[in-house]
């Protein structure tokens, strides 16, 4: 079977407001068996828009095998809060979760919460690095065996198995655990934006400061790139960097208004997915364009052998083919003894693990 | 009472709690964070014809001894992110959330909850808190204690701003400067369906109170006795005219728990079942050691309470909300335990336990009447034991009394929250 596509696009859609809006293209982007969605997010004034993780939470219910990957930006909002957001997000979708990092570089921003002025594009990145490890390290702060209801000593959890994250870093601390248990996919999926440019050798600090962001939290790398060389390049520079886990899908533009462009988006993906595991589709027109996707250019990529033609797996982890990350702090923690229970407690209690085989347990093994 | 005519009741259900009145022990007992909890919440809630569905706010694990309380049921979800769900499956429940004015951005917290209100057709609310608690503020940039006056002063400019910011949502920005918030700003949205989503307030305090009348439009008090509730009701309406307000525009609505049964007999026994469940021997002697601001992990909860002194200021406890004066309520309680001869948890039950209405769903229907006709309160947000299920009696068995009495809408006769209670859509400032 030739290699499967990864495709994802974005509902980017600038004065609307409305729900219903919202649950149509989700249903499209469904039809088309896409990976995940995205929408974008910022604190300017314009495009007009609602928040974007808010519009997701409020697909997740009325979707059931679509990824929903909302930009959260750092720069201003407090990771503590954004990571339970994004972990929220995660149990109303029942692991369907991500999070697009995004940072705030306008004055307009800056002015519109008073508390700091704009910094350096390398700055931002820097602490969105710091922001995103913070969120992580919070989602694994709660073992996944943690809640335990052992009615005979009274205890609803095992304290043991809660962390202190004690997140200390130039821009904020964080202490920890979160209020929140980890999430089903023990950590979101992360996606970050980098263009070709910000990997070329004469990328500027603000351009490197995003690509280590990516390199060191990203599970998925969104690529701009002007043309399939420049692609090629860019894609083999992040899959050495990143490694073979690293989800690279190339960023494009489409408007699938006559057959001729509807074609060639197949052409595309049939043959330019060199060096890229699949595509970002950025739509013109979200709702004419999606239409054209679910109906014409994925049922012929299926025909091809290159897509899926239905769900399967739960999570967005599984849609990408990313494994289950353990919690760190689970494997730090785990002697013989609480590596036996956690993995008699996982196959035998149907926590939110179960099913998916944790690494907790075979770190655990491992340690031992 | 009055021939006015009879005021309709306000109900509201709040998702079991983070804390010992939820009981885990039940067999009945699900989860606290699946999605499936607050959608059967929900449902039960819209069913019932409910005016809202209440989440309350957590941002540090509770600690004892340096150590992360371990006997309640623990971890939730970050409130707004599940209202956006739950308002893919409901179709007219209002959803609030609390959210705090000490560790939040009033841009920011202005467009989550416009974000909400629009996406759920206009039935956001936002319930106001404030902390002072620098043991929370580990986790959050601003970090840091913020002076008990200041909380006050920071909640009112906040919420003023954020109305500001509702009110120029489409049309314009808003350029503030005050003590608290120097800022320029212009919401990405439209003005929220109901101009404002409503804005709930939690506190009993002189402050809390002034607050509430300059700027909410429910409370959610401490429920107590119905003399003690027409003071309050008395005491906050009064301070409206300063206002501009009538009395009608702010509702309170005190937070309840309650125990059925068939019989009156019935329903007590299965209330005192209740509280036991909630207070269990490693609870009773948390509770002691909140108090005496010491370790009392060998203390036989079934002797007499601690023969030593509380200490005062221990920090022993911490990420919770102090009960008062350590050795004022310790004489209190000895005094207690003295004259009914009881056992520590027998006294913790005694003393922290007790449900607000217990009876058959008749009797229970006529005590919550007979709070709301006698201006002791003008709804109620009542407060399950259970997770998820707790609501489902009270929804099949009292709300129709309280329909047949003519005190509860039979069908929602409008689609926003404001609607439901009864309150204008405010105008543009």
């Amino acid at each position: 079977m030739p290699r499967q596509l990864h495709l994802s696009a974005a509902l980017d859609s600038p004065g609307r407001f409305d729900a219903a809006h919202f649950t149509d293209l989700a249903r499209l982007a469904e039809r088309a068996t896409l990976d995940f969605v995205t929408l974008d997010d910022s604190y300017t004034p314009e495009p007009g828009r609602l928040d974007a993780l808010a519009t997701f939470a409020r697909l997740a219910p009325v979707t059931s095998g679509l990824g929903l990957v909302p930009t959260v930006t750092t720069t201003h909002t407090e990771p503590f809060h954004t990571s339970i957001a994004v972990n929220t997000l995660d149990w109303v979708s029942e692991g369907r979760a991500g999070w697009l990092v995004g940072v705030s570089d306008t004055e307009a921003e800056a002015r519109a919460f008073g508390r700091r002025g704009t910094a350096p594009a390398e700055e931002l990145w820097a602490e969105a690095a710091d922001a995103a490890d913070a969120a992580s390290r919070l989602w694994d702060s709660w073992e996944d065996d943690a809640e335990i209801r052992d009615a005979a000593t009274g205890r609803f959890v095992d304290r043991a198995k809660l962390h202190h994250i004690d997140f200390e870093g130039p821009y904020f601390s964080v202490r920890g655990p979160s209020i929140t248990p980890r999430p089903p996919q023990g950590r979101p999926v992360i996606a970050v934006t980098v263009a070709a440019a910000d990997l070329a050798p004469d990328a500027g600090p603000g351009g490197r400061a995003r690509v280590a962001t990516a390199v060191r939290h990203a599970d998925v790398v969104l690529l701009d790139a002007p043309d399939r060389a420049t692609r090629l390049t860019a894609a083999t520079e992040l899959r050495l960097r990143g490694g073979e886990v690293l989800r690279i899908l190339a960023r494009i533009p489409v408007a699938l208004t006559t057959a001729a462009a509807t074609a060639d988006l197949l052409t595309e993906a049939t043959e330019g997915g060199g060096g890229v595991d699949g595509f970002h589709l950025v739509p013109a027109d979200p709702a004419r364009d999606l239409a054209v996707l679910a109906d014409h250019v994925v049922p012929a990529l299926r025909e091809r052998g290159l897509f899926r033609t239905g769900y399967t797996g739960r999570t967005l982890r599984d849609r990408l083919g990313l494994a289950r990350p353990a919690s760190r702090y689970a494997a730090a923690a785990a002697t013989p003894a609480t590596a036996t229970a956690a993995a008699t407690d996982t196959s035998a209690a149907g926590t939110p693990a179960a099913g998916t085989p944790t690494r907790s347990a075979a770190t655990a093994e491992v340690t031992r | 009472m009055t021939d006015r005519p009879l005021k309709q009741i306000h109900l509201a259900a709040h998702f079991p709690g983070v804390n010992n009145t939820t009981v885990w022990t039940d067999p009945a007992a699900g989860s606290q964070i699946a999605f499936e909890s607050f959608r059967h919440l929900a449902a039960t809630a819209e069913r019932g014809r409910f005016d809202f569905l209440f989440l309350a706010e957590g941002l540090r694990l509770r600690e004892v001894k340096g150590r992360i309380h371990d006997l309640d049921v623990l971890g939730r979800p970050e409130s707004i992110t599940v209202l956006n769900a739950l308002a893919a499956v409901t179709t007219h429940l209002g959803l609030a959330a609390t959210v705090n004015a000490t560790f939040n951005e009033p841009y920011e917290l202005a467009r989550r909850f416009a974000s909400l209100d629009h996406l759920s057709g206009g039935r956001a609310a936002w319930n106001v808190v404030t902390s002072s608690d620098a043991f929370t503020g580990e986790n959050f940039r601003r970090g840091g204690y913020l002076d008990r006056a200041d909380r006050y002063t920071r909640a009112a400019e906040f919420v003023q701003l954020a109305r500001e910011f509702w009110d120029a949502a489409g049309t314009g920005t808003v350029r503030h400067q005050g003590p608290q918030f120097d800022v320029e700003g212009t919401l990405s949205l439209p003005r929220p369906p109901q101009g404002h989503p409503v804005v709930i307030q939690a506190g009993d305090s002189d402050e809390g109170r002034e607050f509430a009348a300059a700027t909410a439009d429910v409370v959610f008090s401490r429920h107590s006795t119905l003399a003690a509730g027409q003071a309050f009701h008395a005491d906050v309406k009064r301070r409206l005219a300063a206002y501009g307000r009538k009395p009608d525009e702010l509702k309170i609505m005190p937070g309840v728990t309650w125990v059925l049964g068939d019989t009156e007999e019935e329903a007590v026994e299965r209330a005192a079942g209740i509280r036991r469940a909630q207070v269990s021997p490693a609870t009773a002697i948390a509770y002691l050691e909140q108090v005496w601001g010491v370790d009392l992990s060998g203390h036989d909860v079934d002797g007499p309470l601690p023969e030593v002194d509380p200490v005062r200021g221990s920090g022993l406890v911490q990420g919770r909300t102090s009960l008062g004066d350590p050795l004022e309520i310790a004489a209190e309680w000895r005094a207690v335990a003295a004259a009914k001869g009881l056992s520590s948890r027998e006294l913790v039950i005694e003393v922290t336990g007790r449900q607000s209405f217990v009876g058959t769903p008749r009797s229970v229907a006529e005590q919550i009447d007979r709070h709301v006709q006698s201006d002791a309160a003008d709804g109620f947000i009542l407060v399950p034991h259970l997770t998820p299920g707790g609501l489902d009696e009270f929804v099949d068995r009292v709300v129709p009394l309280l329909q047949e009495r003519g005190v509860f809408r039979t069908e929602y006769t409008g689609t926003t929250l404001r609607d439901h209670l009864g309150l204008p859509v405010p105008g543009r400032r």
